[in-house]
């Protein structure tokens, strides 16, 4: 390759930093921070607003297979401007709230719900220079806002004045909490690792190559536990199947925004979708490398096609586990979080402290792996040697 | 004295006075995370990201979600009936009054207000890591230790009591 | 091993998923407004009145009896009976429904006003994408709205029509034969009469 197609290549990757610099450029210095910044966040609101729509409809119709039905398949070519259809309908539908509802709480849990679930986007690169601030804690900076979706959910369940929806936020809330805990213990091991808690320099220690293959965290056998156990976290904390107990349509009609209709309604769903898409796009950054790509000879392909390409990768498998896995009881959920997920957790952070000190080589592997597969097997032994499968009786059901 | 830190610490201030006036106890709650959220925002405009952060996935996190979980498993509904002062508010404000002089004339005393501040350094999270594990590590683990004793000791105190068969 | 039924359960999902892209007769689903499955011979949606013939008015088979009215369990029949007669579907001279209304926002499709018709004159349509604009005049149906041709009776329900025409083709027929026996008396009885009268004409000449 000669150097005007490195530079070319270059540039193609670089097209949307290079544009924005020049676009504030003309404007005068005091202004320039200030506007690249709303570019930022305009294209940030918009491309995962769009992701958002793209998803629901890509969900829709794979599930939809997945049980041997079409999905929907009316509007537009193969159904795919649904999104549209849905949109028009959600904002010209009333909006109801209950006469007993406290008014200013019911309102606000929404809008801090989608507002939370946006700041979390501010830290996560997208692409190579490609991040809206590369704060210096950045990680922590993510599970901070995370934690305000906790409280929106609580508002929402709260405000509404309804027993289900109280009832599905005291859900989500033990549910998150408990699963938060396992969250940014799965994490940690990888903050350790790059000793940063930067999203940009985790993602630039992972850019790199022994010959063809990538530096990423995930091809470790810490790493790889620590994805595994990062993503079942993360499916609990965005309220997906299996863990879907806070909205349950079957037992408690939606959870915590049973209240909501028309256009607030949207923007929970809007939430909950943005969440998943940033828990997942934080699980790319610490483990699956960003946006780097996953073999030397591709680095040709721009990063952010990267990024996306293994965002929505991950979104795939979230809609086959949700297509797969029925939903948990409330106290498998609880007794999973502590007995299970909390306990490998901690393991895996020693086992992360093990490959540090261990020279490297295959010695390093055998132990690393026979530590965490071993106590893993014998843990879900002995959780299940607990259980008695019988049949259940209950006091007041029969 | 930017106008930054004037909007927050007027939200700061509004949070916190409105935890205190307001009526609905799950309202002051709310309000009070508006005042540990605008703690958290000037922490931040001070430049210690971390402890700012930390703040928000603390209190904002956690402690306001307990103190709510706390007041909806004590309190029946409906906002309680005594008046928002209590008859000794005289009694109170003086109390206050002479604290808020002793720590003001502590401080004024302590020559803080005339010393020349240092420009402010980014409180980056390395050297705090630094200082925790390696200065403050005994600290550290003492409170580790305090807080699982805590823990386990409200596990025990949650926990079933088996009936003991004779 | 543990996770094995996770596993197991992917890869069901994951087959429906690429089978449904192959083989078509995954896809039960029938696009409805294009294709439609053909209706069941005991498919029944609300009430209508069958009549006979090219004139509905003329040829309805009702003859206001109001058996149904009184049987409707949620009451959403009212007739009115004619003052006048005409022929019914068997021949006999018989009242009409000046006024039949079936209110289908009331009817619970139950088919107790088609067992106790005697004259099966009411019969259980299979129509079943009704839409109006009018929640009160719009659901409530009258006689010219009710009423629809034997034909298409026998179009939805043909076993049964086939029987009800066979049973009404009997009693028409057996109408017919005492009609045509009252006639014949009739006529007998009048060359009789005249016979006589001309035997006595020729006896008194």
């Amino acid at each position: 390759m000669t150097l005007s197609m490195f530079q070319a290549i270059d540039q193609i990757d670089q097209i949307f930093v290079t544009s924005q610099h020049r676009l504030v450029s003309d404007l005068p210095a005091e202004f320039q921070s200030i506007s690249s910044a709303i570019l930022s966040v305009i294209a940030i609101v918009l491309v995962f607003a769009l992701l958002f729509a793209i998803t629901t409809v890509l969900e829709r119709k794979g599930l939809g297979r997945m049980q041997n039905r079409y999905g929907p398949n009316r509007v537009g070519p193969c159904g795919f401007f649904q999104p549209l259809a849905d949109g028009v309908k959600s904002l010209t539908k009333e909006d109801l709230v209950p006469r007993t509802a406290d008014q200013l709480v019911h309102f606000l849990a929404p809008v801090l719900l989608v507002m939370a679930a946006f700041l979390a986007y501010a830290v996560l690169p997208v692409g190579r220079n490609m991040v809206l601030v590369n704060l210096n804690a950045g990680v922590l900076y993510f599970f901070a806002v995370g934690s305000l979706v906790e409280l929106a959910v609580f508002m929402a369940g709260w405000s509404s004045r309804n027993k289900y929806s109280l009832l599905g936020a005291m859900r989500a809330i033990a549910q998150m909490i408990s699963y938060e805990v396992p969250l940014v213990l799965a994490s940690i091991v990888v903050i350790m690792a790059a000793g940063s808690l930067s999203t940009v320099s985790i993602v630039d220690m992972q850019a790199s190559y022994t010959g063809i293959w990538p530096h990423w965290f995930v091809f470790t056998p810490w790493g790889f536990a620590g994805f595994a156990l990062f993503m079942i976290a993360a499916t609990a904390e965005s309220n997906r199947s299996p863990f879907d107990l806070p909205e349950g349509e079957s037992e408690i009609i939606a959870g915590y925004y049973i209240e909501y209709s028309g256009f607030k309604f949207a923007l929970f769903f809007l939430g909950e979708y943005l969440g998943m898409f940033a828990t997942s796009a934080m699980a790319i950054t610490l483990f699956l490398g960003g946006w780097a790509a996953p073999f030397s000879f591709l680095t040709w392909i721009p990063s952010y096609l990267w990024f996306f390409a293994k965002l929505v990768l991950l979104i795939l498998i979230f809609i086959w586990i949700r297509g797969t896995l029925p939903r948990l009881r409330m106290d498998q959920l609880m007794s999973f979080a502590w007995q299970f997920m909390l306990p490998m957790t901690l393991l895996n952070l020693f086992v992360a402290g093990v490959w540090h000190f261990m020279p490297a080589g295959i010695v390093r592997w055998l132990v690393c792996i026979a530590l965490l597969v071993a106590p893993a097997i014998l843990l879900s032994r002995s959780l299940k040697q607990g259980k008695k499968f019988a049949v259940r009786h209950y006091r007041f059901a029969e | 004295m930017t106008v930054t830190f004037l909007i927050l610490a007027a939200l700061t201030l509004a949070g916190t006075v409105a935890a205190m006036a307001m009526r609905n106890l799950i309202h002051c709650v709310l309000a009070l995370t508006l005042g540990f959220a605008g703690l958290a925002a000037l922490y931040l405009l001070l430049g210690a990201q971390f402890v700012g952060f930390t703040q928000v996935l603390v209190y904002v996190g956690a402690v306001a979600i307990l103190a709510v979980f706390v007041i909806m498993m004590t309190q029946s509904a409906g906002p309680a009936m005594q008046p928002i002062f209590s008859s000794f508010w005289m009694t109170g404000s003086v109390v206050a009054a002479a604290v808020f002089v002793v720590l003001a004339w502590a401080i004024c005393r302590s020559g803080f207000a005339s010393q020349v501040l240092p420009p402010p350094v980014e409180a980056a999270v390395h050297p705090i890591g630094d200082a925790l594990m390696h200065g403050y590590v005994l600290p550290l683990e003492i409170m580790g230790l305090l807080l699982t004793a805590a823990m386990i000791g409200a596990v025990v105190l949650a926990m079933h009591e088996k009936r003991r068969t004779p | 091993m543990f996770g094995e039924g996770i596993l197991k359960g992917l890869a069901e999902t994951a087959r429906n998923f690429f089978g449904s892209y192959v083989s078509k007769d995954r896809l039960t689903t029938v696009q409805f407004p294009e294709q439609r499955l053909p209706q069941i011979e005991a498919a029944r949606n609300f009430p209508f009145l069958v009549y006979d013939g090219e004139d509905w008015q003329q040829g309805m088979r009702c003859v206001s009896c109001f058996i149904c009215e009184k049987e409707c369990p949620p009451k959403c029949i009212f007739i009115e009976k004619s003052t006048d007669k005409k022929p019914d579907a068997v021949g006999k001279p018989q009242f009409y429904p000046k006024v039949f209304n079936i209110d289908v926002s009331v009817c619970m499709s139950c088919q107790i006003c088609v067992e106790v018709c005697p004259f099966d004159a009411i019969k259980m349509d299979v129509a079943f994408e009704h839409s109006t604009n009018n929640r009160f005049a719009g659901l409530l149906w009258d006689k010219k709205e009710l009423a629809k041709p034997n034909e298409y009776y026998r179009q939805i329900h043909p076993i049964e029509a086939a029987a009800v025409d066979a049973a009404l083709a009997e009693e028409r027929a057996k109408v017919a034969a005492k009609a045509k026996a009252a006639a014949d008396a009739k006529a007998a009885a009048i060359a009789a009469a005249a016979a006589s009268t001309s035997v006595e004409v020729a006896t008194e000449k």
